[in-house]
């Protein structure tokens, strides 16, 4: 009987699928879980690049304790239950030691119950909301206080800017940023009434009623900026449009999160001069180490115009973590791994130490940049030395008391130093 | 003191604006000390210096100012000299700053380019038109006042007060009388002076002149200045709302013309055929990319790549469109939910097709120059030009598409293939040929909307799954196969969300459009045209 | 409208049985059932909880395509908005859960989700009242999505709208629910839903037991509601149903109310589809308004018709086919395997218009015992 007979094969295959990947095992390998299609291939399929180029790389130099590399790469498809089920998959059916993957904050929540039941080790390379710290992932992008606060510091203290738009898309990532931001802009004495703050769908695409607000809301004599947490697709006709509304970084400097040298690159720019970005890093920085990794990664891409960003750059930095912490723990063991990363240090890419710290997140630059014509950001700030990622914001009533330290003393992510609790741990 | 500097430098410069740019013009050996350190690149020194040479030089630092301006200003690292490089057509051209001669090309490494931040450009544009105030072109003098109206020092107005005594242009004599009277409104020695300023100002737009009355009338005035300030501030009030609502008029029309050009080739290919036709997105990012490869292929003539692009973009998704038609959807004819399933498929195919050409990434379209900017009508009413050559452009395919299907006798049999394919085809018309045609036609006109929206949005492989659903919506509210209900849908959908969208935001203003789809579709089943006689069952 | 029912009238009646179907479902689940708690992991008959939970899966997209199937096969209306059905079954499963995980969130409030917490939400919304228990969320499980359904289908259904029309409203339906889960504002977790659950009726949602308790509730359940639809469809509801499929207005002029037949009958398949939600939620272990997206509901369509449409084991073996596919290509080759599913997709509505079953329908009356179907 035909039924019978695909019911049997689809059990069958799948059970086979299973028992065959287990059974080579000297080799390390390292699960890429990036979104290869979908909404996100967008940006993350660069990011898979980074990791095989990263494998790649190490390789050369002889693997890791004395094993090569073995790169796993899936596609999750931009489809968040996927990313669970791509996570057990790596794990359960791969046994990959490591994962480095997502973008986007609903996947990293969608892989977070899968990875700390079967007690894996992931690296999210992507700056976000904070809020988090868990025993199984290294946060290694910026958290709210290493992108966000900075540059409304630099905007107050050397632009003078006095009324605020906060635009950003309707999701987790804005509405906390924006949240964290409000407050800590009160604190600082600004008035409601000079804080324009406003939400978008993603992929919005018609900015023309957004963009003559926030003209005419700059128009009313205060120097404005606006602090842009508008996400990938949405940026390119929003960009456009202050451009063809005659919105001037001088008069209305927009400084965003999301956007990098890599979103510059499906934008002309000409009109964009002088907008600012805020990150941890970028590719026009001047060090030994940046121009090797651009040089590097050109090479393995085989595109002498594609640029570098600083997801890919937290990538780089986790990549080469992780890989001492292997060595110094003499092992690819999850829990051996996980004690030795904290502390780790590894140069960064614009030329100074990356450190990890005890709350899973890393201390890093914070530097300003200025869109130029040819795409790049040129830095025209950045701070005196690293700041360390703060995994709970101060500014939210929810989560000042809670610290994260996952040092031998307390190990966990979540203590709230007013109760003396740590929740949710059995 | 300070005044007779001025004078001064405004004499050197009629005089200096006679010389020959191939002259050397004398500078000062502490200013050329103080040029070498811009050099160091410090953004925190290099205001301070620029000050410092303002201060003491006058308009031969013009070009100083623009390239820097401009980014243009780069040095050389062995000796510190300062050159231009002007990119034009693609090409770089290098020559000595202040001489303007050429130069041979130096190593790419062995120039260095001299920042500038925010801060700086804001300082330069001021600087420039300060000096630009004595420029021999008229439009030049008028937009060097405007610029400076939002920065009015006392040196500033005593310069202008000192030019406006020659001042032959008219305009220009405006510009500068209303700088003179936003001067004499917020700094007049007596109420009076500053009441009858304030009068001056009733009715004109600037938004300059919004703050400053808005100062005045919060501020602890003069009652009568108060007073006045407030009634002038009405006015001005009053028609920027007016043009406020001109405003969301021209924003809905404007997101009207994008959904009709997203719509339209569906309402050809679902409309009129019945195929729903899911790979329709598709056409459209296929002509956006047409247009991005235009633009490679001929980098120096971005001013002309859409008159290409939009034949080509017609022509490549036209034949992918018929080779569609001819290789899966006649086999499905009288089947319409099942092309659903088929051009579904092919939809997934085609965009992993142009992930894999392409790369996921958003390719880069340029916007020609004639496109960027905006028309401006007054202070606060300007038409973003991009938008209004979109709106032009929807029109002019709606019409020319009209023309096709009234006019011509292949407009005819697909009318009439569309309406009763057995008894078209007894009549002797070629179907299946007709079939082909007709869904190369929609095809090729969303491709050609594809070219539109590359210069409004994201070109990547994405792009056509954000209009597929809008299009949709559009073509099944005007009334599916009626060409004329599309265009009135488009309209009346892209008016309404504009007018929706300041008081609920962009998100809820979806949501209710939508919902009032669903409301209305119950109301009227078949649309807001609906196809009326037999053809319509 | 004509077209449509032109084609389908071709169609004979129901499946004689799905018993055979129902059998080898039970085999399945019990094996793998089973298979994972005896057997130690180095076993060759062990299966693995990835398994386990993949087939849970498998198994509550087979009873979204179950339930598309019996409007579009069935009566015709293909909606392309179930998913919408499933996503609110399945959103309020997860506030069930929600609710359940107590103080044990990252911020330890008792009264308060992790995400109200941190977007500072001083007390829960009214909506969330009552999901504290079990059956109240059961109930609304179906209720919500019944009645929009009703709501929906009432008002459609009366003023007659057929076809194209009311599919793409049913997108519309779904697309305006998707922008509106995702609001923060709304009180559902916004773009990043609901997740981390902890455990659904005091049983722990990480235990290898619980998931293959879910497995077998989730067979059981299609199982059931396979046979209560078989029994629904050959009844005289079903032929009316049929009649209606076939010449709508017809069956108007003999009397029946065609309008509040196709009513219940919609609202019955929205509930099989919120059903599924609420059963796939606690096995994948999130639920956000990505599931609301029209993609995913023309999906579900897809597998309908691949399975072959007018089968209710067809449905189901489409949507288990079409997602084993998904998860072996995308694991085969990530690159490439969109080009592998359209071009199946084609393919399927080009050489197999009936889908899957129909080519064994052709396989039975070629060279099979005479069939045994019921004519109409």
């Amino acid at each position: 009987m035909k039924i019978k007979h695909l019911i049997s094969t689809l059990a069958l295959s799948v059970s086979c699928a299973i028992s065959v990947g287990a059974i080579a095992a000297d080799t390390i390998k390292v699960g890429v879980l990036h979104s290869l299609s979908g909404t996100m291939a967008i940006s993350e399929t660069t990011l898979k690049d980074t990791v095989l180029m990263l494998i790649e790389e190490q390789n050369k130099k002889g693997g890791l304790l004395g094993k090569q590399l073995e790169a796993v790469v899936v596609d999750p498809a931009s489809n968040w239950p996927l990313f669970a089920e791509k996570t057990r998959e790596l794990l359960t059916q791969e046994k990959v030691d490591v994962i480095f993957g997502s973008w986007t904050s609903v996947s990293r929540k969608s892989v977070l119950p899968v990875i700390e039941e079967l007690n894996g080790l992931m690296f999210y390379p992507v700056q976000y909301e904070g809020e988090e710290s868990s025993k199984n992932i290294f946060y290694t992008g910026a958290a709210p206080n290493q992108q966000a606060i900075p540059a409304v510091d630099y905007l107050m203290n050397d632009l003078d800017v006095k009324r605020w738009v906060l635009a950003g898309t309707d999701y987790v990532y804005p509405r906390t940023t924006n949240k964290i931001l409000l407050a800590y802009l009160k604190s600082k004495g600004v008035s409601d009434a000079d804080i324009m703050i406003n939400y978008t769908p993603f992929g919005h695409s018609d900015w023309q009623s957004i963009v003559s607000e926030i003209k005419k809301f700059g128009g009313e004599g205060k120097k404005t900026a606006v602090v842009s947490t508008i996400n990938g697709d949405a940026n390119v006709p929003f960009y456009k449009e202050l451009g063809n509304q005659g919105v001037s970084a001088e008069d209305i400097p927009v400084i965003a999160f999301s956007v990098g040298e890599e979103e510059l690159s499906g934008i002309d720019t000409t009109p964009l001069v002088g907008h600012l970005a805020a990150w941890n890093y970028f590719q026009s920085v001047e060090s030994n180490e940046n121009e090797a990794f651009i040089a590097t990664w050109k090479a393995f891409i085989g595109d002498d115009k594609r640029v570098t960003n600083d997801p890919m750059e937290a990538t780089y930095i986790g990549f080469n973590m992780w890989a001492q912490a292997v060595t110094k723990a003499n092992t690819t063991d999850v829990d051996a791994v996980e004690q030795a990363m904290l502390g780790q240090t590894t140069p960064n890419l614009t030329g100074g130490i990356a450190k990890m710290n005890n709350n899973h997140h890393l201390s890093k630059p914070v530097l300003i940049g200025e869109i130029q014509d040819d795409g790049q950001f040129e830095v025209v700030w950045s701070t005196d030395s690293v700041v360390a990622g703060d995994a709970w914001s101060d500014f939210l009533p929810g989560s000042k008391d809670l610290i994260a330290d996952w040092s031998s003393k307390t190990k966990c992510g979540n203590y709230n130093t007013v109760t003396k609790v740590c929740s949710g741990q059995k | 003191m300070k005044h007779f500097f001025i004078i001064c430098s405004v004499l050197l410069a009629l005089f200096s604006s006679q010389l020959s740019a191939q002259q050397s013009p004398v500078i000062a050996t502490q200013t050329q000390a103080q040029l070498q350190q811009l050099t160091n690149n410090k953004l925190r020194q290099s205001l301070v210096l620029l000050q410092s040479i303002a201060s003491r030089e006058g308009v031969n630092m013009l070009p100083l100012y623009q390239s820097l301006l401009d980014g243009q200003l780069y040095f050389i690292k062995s000796d510190t000299k300062l050159i231009k490089v002007v990119k034009e057509a693609g090409k770089k051209h290098y020559s000595e700053l202040f001489t303007d001669r050429e130069i041979t090309a130096p190593a790419k490494k062995a120039i260095k380019k001299i920042r500038v931040n925010n801060k700086i450009r804001i300082y330069l544009r001021k600087q420039i038109a300060n000096l630009k105030l004595t420029a021999n072109n008229p439009q030049v003098r008028q937009d060097a006042v405007q610029s400076l109206l939002r920065d009015l020092t006392p040196t500033t107005i005593a310069n202008i007060a000192q030019l406006r005594l020659n001042e032959k242009n008219i305009e220009v004599q405006q510009m500068m009388d209303l700088a003179l009277t936003l001067d004499s409104a917020i700094h007049g020695k007596l109420a009076v002076t500053q009441v009858s300023a304030i009068a001056q100002l009733q009715g004109n737009l600037e938004p300059q002149v919004r703050n400053t009355l808005n100062a005045l009338n919060t501020e602890q005035s003069h009652p009568s200045v108060q007073k006045a300030a407030q009634q002038a501030l009405l006015s001005i009030e009053q028609s920027i709302q007016f043009y406020g609502y001109l405003d969301q008029l021209f924003f809905g029309l404007s997101l009207g013309s994008v959904l009709l050009l997203a719509a339209i080739g569906l309402a050809i290919t679902f409309g009129m055929m019945g195929v729903i036709n899911m790979a329709h997105g598709e056409m459209i990012m296929i002509g956006a990319y047409t247009t991005y490869v235009v633009q490679l292929l001929m980098p120096n003539l971005i001013e002309y790549s859409l008159w290409v692009a939009i034949p080509l973009a017609f022509v490549v998704s036209g034949s992918i469109g018929i080779l569609i038609e001819r290789c899966v959807i006649r086999f499905l004819h009288g089947r319409p939910l099942e092309t659903l399933l088929a051009t579904f498929g092919i939809s997934l195919i085609l965009q992993q097709l142009v992930r894999s050409i392409f790369s996921p990434l958003n390719r880069q379209v340029a916007s020609p120059e004639w496109m960027s900017g905006s028309w401006e009508i007054n202070p606060v009413f300007s038409l973003t030009l991009n938008r209004l050559y979109i709106l032009a452009f929807a029109l002019l395919v709606f019409l020319a598409l009209l023309f096709i299907l009234k006019k011509t006798s292949l407009g005819l049999y697909v009318r009439a293939v569309s309406q009763n394919r057995a008894m078209a085809k007894a009549m002797g018309i070629r179907t299946a040929r007709v079939d082909a045609i007709t869904f190369g036609l929609g095809s090729g006109i969303a491709g050609i909307a594809g070219v539109a929206l590359s210069q409004l949005t994201n070109v990547g492989p994405n792009l056509g799954q954000a209009y597929i659903i809008d299009s949709f919506m559009v073509v099944v509210f005007g009334g599916v196969g009626n060409l004329l209900g599309t265009l009135v849908a488009a309209f009346s959908l892209g008016i309404a969300n504009k007018i929706l969208e300041p008081t609920t935001g962009a998100v809820l203003a979806s949501i209710i459009i939508l919902v009032f789809i669903i409301l209305f579709i119950q109301k009227r089943p078949k649309g807001l045209f609906p196809q009326k006689g037999r053809a319509a069952e | 409208m004509s077209k449509l029912s032109q084609y389908f009238s071709t169609r004979s009646g129901l499946q004689s049985s799905i018993l055979p179907f129902v059998v080898i479902l039970f085999v399945a689940t019990l094996g793998c059932a089973l298979g994972n708690l005896l057997f130690a992991p180095d076993s060759l008959f062990y299966v693995s909880t990835y398994t386990i939970t993949l087939l849970g899966k498998y198994l509550c997209y087979a009873m979204l395509a179950l339930a598309v199937d019996i409007i579009w096969g069935y009566c015709g209306i293909l909606s392309l908005g179930h998913g919408a059905f499933f996503a609110l079954g399945g959103y309020a499963m997860g506030m069930y859960l929600m609710r359940q995980i107590g103080d044990r969130g990252v911020y330890g409030n008792p009264d308060l989700p992790d995400f109200m917490v941190f977007l500072d939400w001083q007390e829960i919304p009214w909506f969330w009242m009552g999901f504290d228990h079990f059956w109240f969320a059961m109930i609304m499980v179906a209720l919500v999505p019944g009645i929009l359904a009703f709501v929906f289908g009432w008002l459609a259904f009366r003023s007659r709208v057929t076809g194209v029309y009311l599919s793409i409203i049913t997108q519309a339906m779904t697309y305006a629910l998707l922008l509106a889960f995702f609001r923060n504002e709304m009180g559902f977790g916004g773009n990043n839903g609901l997740t981390d659950f902890k455990d659904i009726l005091g049983f722990s949602l990480q235990a290898d037991t619980t998931r293959v308790a879910l497995l077998i509730t989730t067979a059981v359940v299609l199982a059931a509601l396979l046979w209560i639809s078989q029994l629904i469809l050959s009844s005289r509801f079903g032929k009316v149903i049929i009649a209606i499929r076939d010449t709508e207005a017809r069956t108007r002029f003999l009397g029946y109310r065609t309008d509040r037949f196709k009513v219940w009958l919609f609202v019955y398949s929205a509930v099989i589809a919120a059903i599924a939600g609420a059963l796939y939620v606690p096995q994948v272990g999130i639920i956000n308004p990505g599931e609301f997206s029209p993609i995913n509901s023309i999906e579900i369509v897809v597998w309908v018709a691949i399975g072959g449409r007018g089968t209710l084991v067809g449905a189901i073996i489409g949507a288990l086919l079409v997602n084993y596919a998904k998860t072996r290509f995308t694991a085969i080759m990530p690159e490439v395997w969109l080009f592998a599913l359209g071009g199946l997709f084609v393919l399927v509505t080009l050489y197999l218009p009936k889908g899957l079953m129909g080519l064994y329908s052709q396989y039975r009356e070629k060279f099979g015992p005479k069939p045994t179907q019921v004519q109409r």
